[in-house]
């Protein structure tokens, strides 16, 4: 198990390999389907992105609402294939990691070998799970999209598992023929 | 007949949704449970560990088990011998409002054009069946869409025969792979027409994860075969790969066309959120 703090710096990405297993801490941004089709907007338009994606890792998730006194809900990943289209020109932009569940296209690959990224897989259906680990939440764009809204998160021991490394490695192209 | 006031309906619908999405069912507690004495990597056995762990945390009420917390499908059977004092589909739907409310569940319906959030978690899918007698079923299950995106239907040639179907099966789960959240309960409906066999497979989520289709003998035998091909696949809890990619197989058949051979399946996520309450 590694332990890896986000933003994430170049040789924090260099050293991760697929089939990794991390604990991340630090800050990421949630981001999932309305928000990146708002931001691909803003980036069409040339105007000022919600916040600076240089080195940042986005979480692909829609949490459910905190009950009082809660930082958050129960805040999984959600399928990272939906924001295949978008990716591409968020890693052109600086975003350096991903976390989702399930595999993404070609293309996405390819983007994620060429601006030396990563891309994680959370675990799908632990959303209760992770809510322990975020220790703080707020919601920094688009209030108006609720659950899809773009969330800064502080996180402590989150668990993923590397799927795409820098080196255009496949976690699971590589686990299908083990 | 036998007076069932609206009122009692909504009620049970919104206690219904909010313990669907905090308790993992007990049959697929257990079925987990034995998963992981099946999986020999650590990896596979630390992900149904912390489903697990997933599940006692969920429990206590204050975090669903998932933050899809789905869309309500529910089976309702109306028995020839109840009245209810108004609409019941408005009932339902009164209860699933309440419910997502009440219970801090994530609110996932939306215009399917625009996008725009109904706000309320609303309008459940209901499914209606006519029976005899003085009591009103309600199945309910709430549906995340990482499962339900990945499912599909295909118009088979019944020159395909059994072959074509389980082919379009193991296809269909190959295809869901990670993204859906196995290990899955994989719902298979055959024969029908094209929205018939889609029923069918939604509907055989709601039987228990150990039993086997008893009124089929072909079907069963279909499902005990499916299982074992499926958990050859190798993608296994979360994808990582592993002996336990489906725990359970369901398959439904109804007569249909002899030009056709129609065959759905509906994945289901490792969670399998479901109820049933009679009243």
């Amino acid at each position: 198990m590694k332990r890896i703090t986000a933003p994430l710096d170049a040789d924090t990405i260099d050293d991760l390999e697929v089939g990794d297993e991390v604990l991340i801490s630090g800050v990421i941004y949630t981001m999932r389907d309305a928000a990146h089709a708002k931001v691909a907007e803003i980036i069409e338009k040339k105007g000022k992105l919600p916040f600076d994606l240089t080195n940042q890792v986005v979480y692909y998730c829609g949490p459910t609402p905190a009950k009082e006194g809660n930082v958050i809900g129960s805040c999984g990943p959600t399928t990272s294939s939906r924001m295949d289209k978008y990716t591409p020109m968020l890693l052109e932009r600086g975003l350096k990691g991903m976390i989702g569940k399930g595999e993404r296209s070609v293309p996405v690959k390819d983007a994620i070998a060429k601006y030396g990224a990563i891309y994680f897989s959370a675990l799908g259906g632990l959303g209760a799970e992770y809510a322990r680990d975020v220790k703080k939440s707020e919601v920094i764009a688009f209030p108006e999209l609720g659950p899809e809204a773009i969330y800064r998160m502080e996180i402590e021991d989150f668990y993923a598992v590397v799927i795409n490394d820098a080196k255009g490695n496949d976690y699971f192209v590589i686990n299908q023929y083990n | 007949m036998r007076p069932i006031k609206c009122e009692k309906i909504t009620g049970i619908v919104e206690r219904m949704v909010i313990d669907a999405n905090h308790f993992l069912p007990y049959d697929v507690f257990t079925c987990m449970k034995e998963a992981a004495d099946l999986e020999s990597t650590k990896k596979a056995k630390t992900v149904i560990y912390k489903i697990l762990e997933n599940h006692k945390i969920a429990k206590k009420g204050t975090y669903p088990l998932c933050q899809d917390t789905g869309i309500v499908v529910v089976f309702l059977e109306v028995g020839n011998e109840t009245s209810t004092d108004g609409d019941i589909y408005k009932a339902i739907n009164k209860g699933v409002e309440a419910g997502y409310a009440k219970g801090f569940l994530r609110k996932s319906m939306a215009d399917p054009l625009t996008r725009e959030n109904t706000g309320t978690n609303t309008p459940a899918i209901i499914h209606t069946k006519l029976v005899k007698g003085p009591h009103i079923k309600i199945s309910l299950m709430t549906k995340g869409a990482g499962a339900e995106n990945k499912s599909a239907l295909k118009m088979l040639s019944p020159s395909d025969g059994i072959e074509g179907i389980k082919e379009f099966v193991l296809d269909t789960v190959r295809k869901a792979g990670a993204s859906a959240c196995p290990p899955f309960v994989i719902g298979v409906g055959i024969g029908g027409n094209m929205e018939m066999c889609a029923i069918l497979a939604k509907k055989s989520l709601m039987r228990e994860l150990d039993d086997f289709n008893k009124s089929d003998k072909n079907a069963a035998k279909l499902e005990a075969e499916l299982f074992k091909e499926i958990n050859k696949l190798d993608i296994g809890p979360l994808g990582f790969g592993g002996n336990t990619t489906a725990l359970a197989v369901k398959v439904e058949t109804k007569p249909c066309h002899i030009a056709s051979l129609p065959v759905a399946v509906n994945i289901q996520c490792h969670s399998a959120r479901h109820k049933t309450f009679t009243i």
